[in-house]
């Protein structure tokens, strides 16, 4: 009787969340579509020029699409050497000791607040770059590095699962054809655990996107189209952040149909991300 | 050869049948309850400008009258005339005049005027600068320093973002039309814009002259410097009303009528003017 009451609370609790993202989902799209529709997808897609509250408001999303792709790649470029760098030595070269303490330590870079970061990247970083390389500042590069700080733990989390997945056959077996460590890690754990490693970079790869409290305080949101790291830049997500609280109206909707696009750039990284981890570690006919 | 792959840990933990369940529901019920008491306040809603000064109006009158509650919510002005309209709230706070179709829905009363400066790092050697020029830094067409006898770097514009009261003013009132480029750095509020210029040597700016300091410098206009005794001789032209709105034919509840007369009261205004805003007066 017990079993069978927790049974129908946890059904309750999984449809919840089901009817939870289906009532996003809808919301989102009822409240961004009609501004999409009436600006033409097209002109609201690659139009340059954002002037919501003008007299003859502009609703071009294009330097925040470049903005996004900008800052999510650049966070990858360098969180993701620096993130596999640090999963092949936890599961490869650390002593079994050190791994043990470096866990939670990466665990709890991934707990700290993302407003800090922001803060960190505004106080510290920004100046150090308007100083050294010019510019603003508060620019792609300084978002870049902070993000692709931010996104090390999921990268380092799933890509170390992967490695530690990597079935003893394998590897034994190129041991035993007389490879080095060094080989065995470049040319058997890396490729074997290639899927896993490709999810981890497409969750940590959605985060970047998503980062909104961080992305406002350190890239400066200008409207432009960024030509250099060293320009500053909006995104999707940090001009919704930015100008929800003042808006209403057309402007309203449109930030509503930003959140469409970004939806949708969000649903394709998910998905990409599925079909990968769901592919077995390896694929071929091994073993 | 007998092979065995590391699985992760979870694979064998043992079920216990007599979850506690039931707490979790008592807890979440009390949780809802919780939620249902409401503090028969004042709330007031609205332009992120205006909301640091009513907010320490606020704080006095709390003061003398405890018991008390009034929630100055900092939004801005878009979203406190909305408020207003929509009855949400029962003062909205603008720092821009409405449009006329907002007008049209709601009674105003300028509590306040605010002149808006424009201002620069402390180390930049230009303390001048004609109304023209101004525009066209604003508007991109002169990127560095040197025009005006400065070093030559380039001008980091800082402004804020589209919907904001200041944002409109300064588009109203000083570009007049103008568009300004789209490589200017935008931030969320007055104080994030006067952080942003106090660190760039480089960097120009618009905020509210009451939140002007020593970590910047404003810049004096046509010849006029921005301050109080300039704005109300009527010599400083960057000045816009601050605004407590609500619905028409709204009846007021008895602490929101005391809270807007102690507002307008000699020593509620003679405080803001202490704060750097300038009487309301002469508003439109």
């Amino acid at each position: 009787m017990k079993e069978r009451g927790i049974g129908v609370l946890l059904l309750a609790t999984a449809l919840g969340a089901l009817i939870a993202l289906g009532l996003i989902t809808y919301f989102i799209f009822q409240a961004g579509v009609p501004l999409i529709a009436k600006v033409g997808l097209w002109q609201f897609l690659s139009g340059t020029e954002w002037n919501p509250t003008a007299k003859v408001p502009k609703f071009g999303i294009l330097p925040m699409i470049v903005g996004s792709l900008w800052l999510t790649f650049g966070s990858l470029l360098i969180g993701v050497p620096l993130g596999l760098a640090v999963a092949v030595f936890m599961v490869e070269l650390a002593p079994p000791r050190l791994a043990v303490l470096m866990r939670p330590a990466i665990q709890l870079l991934a707990g700290i607040p993302s407003v800090i970061y922001g803060f960190i990247g505004l106080t510290l970083l920004a100046p150090l770059i308007r100083a050294t390389l010019g510019g603003p500042g508060l620019s792609v590069l300084t978002g870049a590095i902070i993000l692709g700080f931010m996104i090390l733990p999921t990268i380092i989390a799933i890509s170390e699962d992967a490695m530690r997945a990597v079935p003893l056959a394998i590897r034994e077996g190129a041991v035993a054809l007389g490879s080095s460590h060094w080989q065995v890690i470049i040319g058997v754990i890396l490729p074997a655990a290639r899927s896993g490693i490709i999810a981890g970079v497409i969750l940590g790869m959605g985060r970047a996107l998503g980062e909104t409290m961080a992305v406002i305080m350190m890239i400066g949101n200008s409207l432009n189209i960024p030509v250099s790291p060293l320009q500053p830049a909006t995104t999707l997500t940090s001009n919704i952040g930015l100008e929800m609280a003042y808006a209403g109206g057309d402007h309203r909707q449109a930030l509503f149909g930003t959140g469409v696009v970004l939806f949708i750039f969000i649903m394709i990284l998910n998905a990409l991300a599925t079909t990968f981890v769901r592919r077995p570690a390896t694929s071929r006919r091994s073993a | 050869m007998h092979i065995v792959c590391s699985l992760p840990p979870y694979a064998a933990t043992p079920r216990r049948p007599s979850v506690r369940w039931r707490y979790l529901l008592w807890l979440a019920l009390l949780l809802l309850t919780a939620c249902g008491q409401d503090q028969s306040g004042l709330t007031v809603t609205g332009s992120t400008s205006v909301a640091p000064f009513a907010e320490h109006l606020a704080e006095m009158y709390q003061r003398a009258h405890v018991g008390t509650a009034i929630n100055i919510q900092s939004l801005g002005s878009g979203a406190g005339i909305q408020a207003a309209i929509d009855g949400v709230a029962e003062i909205g706070m603008s720092s821009r005049q409405l449009k006329p179709e907002e007008a049209a829905k709601l009674d105003e009363l300028v509590i306040a005027r605010d002149a808006l400066a424009v201002i620069v790092h402390p180390d930049n050697p230009v303390s001048q600068l004609s109304l023209a020029q101004v525009q066209d830094i604003f508007s991109g067409k002169i990127r560095t320093w040197k025009a005006f006898g400065g070093p030559d770097e380039p001008i980091n514009l800082v402004i804020r973002e589209a919907g904001s009261g200041t944002f409109s003013a300064f588009d109203e009132l000083v570009m007049k039309g103008k568009q300004v480029t789209t490589s200017a750095l935008r931030q969320g509020s007055n104080g994030a814009i006067r952080q942003v210029v106090a660190e760039d040597p480089n960097a120009i700016g618009y905020i509210s002259l009451g939140i002007v300091d020593s970590s910047v410098k404003p810049l004096t206009i046509d010849n006029v410097a921005p301050s109080v005794a300039h704005v109300e001789a009527g010599s400083y032209k960057f000045v816009r009303p601050f605004l407590f709105i609500w619905q028409k034919n709204h009846t007021f509840s008895p602490l929101a009528e005391q809270y807007v007369k102690f507002v307008m009261s000699d020593e509620g205004q003679q405080e803001l003017q202490k704060l750097g805003l300038v009487k309301g007066a002469a508003s439109r």
